[in-house]
């Protein structure tokens, strides 16, 4: 009972920081003129010809209260405006652009949190022993690395001074070609699943191949992020009474790790799963942009630099929506595992 | 007192920490002795503009006059590097210490009053928690217009939310002690209080935090100046320099590696300059946190 309460209270309160969202969306709106706002409306470029018609027509000269109520009933359709930068409205922009983003997470997420987990359970096992050095070194140093200069380096590397073996952006021109033929359905838009299910092993490889650096990059900043924490929390999980206790019983060392330590570790960093996602998305915009892999966040960057308004401000607001809502998933999924939570700290 | 003098001995133990001192230290002397290590040619105007050596597109290897070589465009990478140290502490501390300060201030407030002040605050950071830093920090960028002293505010409204919400939390946990109670009850005023009594006993924490991210928001900065949102065109900026470099990272063919130098050394002193603050934090955060430390 107190779980769906604790739900429900949980739900009510995002209403508020979902309106909070829009609002600064909306404010930074506001710093541009009613020409350039215009953009937000266009869903087609003839529409250009009429600018005067149409800041009449949506009120952009009226107060901001007016057009704050035109700017989201028009979200609310999903008319989020016309991208410049891909000449078709940002809607089907976004859309065109998700799946090779997709892709990418694909790869990534499960290697960052099942690595991250992994290494950092396997450090403080091994507290103060060389393992424990070399993971805690590379962590940092993982950790400072700017994931811009990461990604190119691993392109001179891999690229350059290794010819050609891991590609930039998502195909080669001649595997272009055969996805887009007649021959080849693109069910997903995902080329790896794709060429799987047109059983096409080439465009597999190759699109495989395109993924490698792009996802590694990806991985290893946010994954030095997780190993921390992992490490931390093991610690502290290890030194606990119910640690000693199996060890006590005489269950073997791998056991007590892995059964007893590492599922009661894993709580903290479960709470932190919404700044891995956030981590991802910062992440997704700079690896796209180097490895010119077209995907939202290279959609996202190439609307930033172009000054376009209606793209830019489509994807932050895309963003804020998608945290607030992981953050409630990620809460709802910790209330589920740990009761103190709903019950507001009161069973100790 | 003892506390400092606890962290200092702790710190000296952690030969990792020691190394992330060394790092910092030698940055600072790099950034005060800026015009000595690598003076402006002369007639070179300003300073903070990188000063270039032609105007040729192909870069340069690593000469006796540019002991770096020179980028695309020739400008010299050695003036850029060392010069850009000083931007990197200028983003850094610029923006962290405004948010200190805005923390500080809301946090202290929402913390100590409690009630519909402290709600009103929190539903706002969480507002602007509710963004990945990057995202948010571009698109005011983009709404500001691109420009290094933009990135700068840009940083600053994406980050002072968390720095509010760890002031208040720390306050909260101060409030009701018992020398707080002793200073309302003699009639101490609301400012005295928060400022004799509750921030000495609870800024610590986030101090440390704050020395901590100066790593980050370099990065980030780096991370905008290299999209092309940042610094102006041959401003010493690490993150600009690394763009310059994206068209030579494959050199010509038999040679591939022939334009290393122009992402690579660029490149390392970003990562030192972030690895030497998060060394310290680390050691830091392994003193201040009482279940690991005291064994």
């Amino acid at each position: 009972m107190e779980l769906r309460a604790y739900i429900v209270r949980r739900l009510l309160l995002i209403i508020p920081v979902l309106f909070g969202v829009t609002l600064l969306i909306f404010a930074l709106l506001q710093l541009f003129s009613p020409v350039e706002r215009v953009a937000l409306y266009v869903t087609n470029p003839r529409q250009f010809a009429s600018v005067p018609d149409m800041i009449a027509k949506y009120g952009l000269d009226q107060p901001v209260w007016v057009q704050y109520g035109h700017w989201i009933s028009q979200i609310f359709q999903g008319n989020l405006g016309w991208s410049k930068v891909v000449s078709q409205p940002v809607t089907s922009a976004m859309l065109n652009f998700l799946p090779a983003t997709l892709e990418l997470a694909i790869f990534a997420t499960p290697l960052i949190i099942f690595g991250g987990i992994f290494l950092g359970s396997k450090a403080a096992a091994h507290k103060d022993k060389a393992i424990d050095h070399a993971t805690r070194l590379g962590a940092i140093v993982g950790y400072s690395l700017p994931t811009f200069w990461l990604g190119l380096m691993l392109l001179m590397v891999f690229y350059g001074l290794f010819t050609g073996l891991f590609p930039p952006e998502r195909l080669s021109t001649e595997m272009n070609i055969v996805v887009h033929s007649e021959a080849f359905t693109q069910y997903t838009k995902l080329h790896f699943l794709d060429a799987i299910l047109n059983g096409n092993g080439r465009v597999l490889l190759d699109s495989l191949r395109h993924l490698v650096l792009p996802v590694i990059t990806l991985t290893i900043v946010s994954m030095a992020f997780i190993m921390r924490l992992m490490r931390s929390s093991m610690l502290e999980a290890l030194g606990k009474g119910y640690i000693l206790t199996a060890r006590a019983k005489g269950l073997d060392e791998s056991t007590v790790v892995s059964k007893h330590a590492r599922r009661n570790a894993l709580i903290p960093v479960l709470t932190v799963s919404g700044y891995i996602f956030a981590g991802l998305v910062n992440g997704v915009v700079i690896t796209e942009t180097i490895f010119n892999y077209k995907g939202l966040g290279w959609w996202f960057w190439q609307s930033a630099v172009n000054l376009d308004v209606s793209g830019v401000l489509a994807f932050a607001l895309f963003n804020g929506v998608l945290f607030v809502i992981t953050n409630l998933v990620v809460d709802l999924l910790y209330a589920r595992i740990d009761p103190r939570v709903r019950l507001g700290g009161k069973v100790t | 007192m003892t506390s400092l003098r606890y962290m200092l001995y702790q710190l000296r133990k952690n030969p990792l920490s020691i190394i992330g001192i060394v790092i910092i230290l030698t940055f600072i002397i790099i950034a005060i002795f800026a015009p000595i290590i690598a003076p402006p040619p002369e007639g070179h105007i300003d300073p903070y503009m990188i000063p270039r050596y032609g105007y040729s597109p192909i870069p340069k290897p690593p000469s006796e006059g540019h002991i770096f070589g020179t980028t695309e465009g020739q400008y010299d990478v050695f003036y850029g590097v060392i010069w850009g140290t000083r931007s990197a502490f200028r983003v850094g501390l610029i923006v962290i210490g405004t948010v200190l300060a805005i923390g500080i201030v809301l946090g202290s407030i929402a913390g100590y009053f409690g009630g519909v002040i402290d709600e009103i605050i929190m539903r706002i950071t969480d507002i602007f928690l509710a963004f990945p830093i990057l995202i948010l920090a571009m698109a005011i960028t983009v709404a500001l217009g691109p420009s290094l002293d933009n990135v700068i505010i840009a940083l600053i409204i994406a980050s002072w939310p968390a720095y509010a919400r760890l002031i208040r939390g720390d306050i909260l946990a101060v409030r009701e002690e018992d020398y707080v109670e002793a200073a309302r009850g003699m009639g101490g005023s609301h400012l005295r209080i928060i400022t004799r009594h509750i921030l000495p006993n609870s800024i610590y924490p986030t101090l440390v935090m704050a020395s901590l991210d100066i790593g980050a928001v370099v990065i980030t900065a780096a991370a905008l100046s290299f999209l092309g949102l940042g610094a102006p065109v041959g401003y010493v900026d690490w993150g600009q320099m690394i763009s310059w470099s994206r068209n030579w990272i494959v050199g010509p063919p038999g040679n591939p590696l022939a334009y290393w130098y122009t992402v690579t050394i660029p490149g390392l002193f970003i990562l030192f300059f972030v690895l030497g603050w998060n060394l310290l934090g680390d050691a830091f955060r392994d003193i201040l946190d009482p279940r690991l430390s005291r064994k």
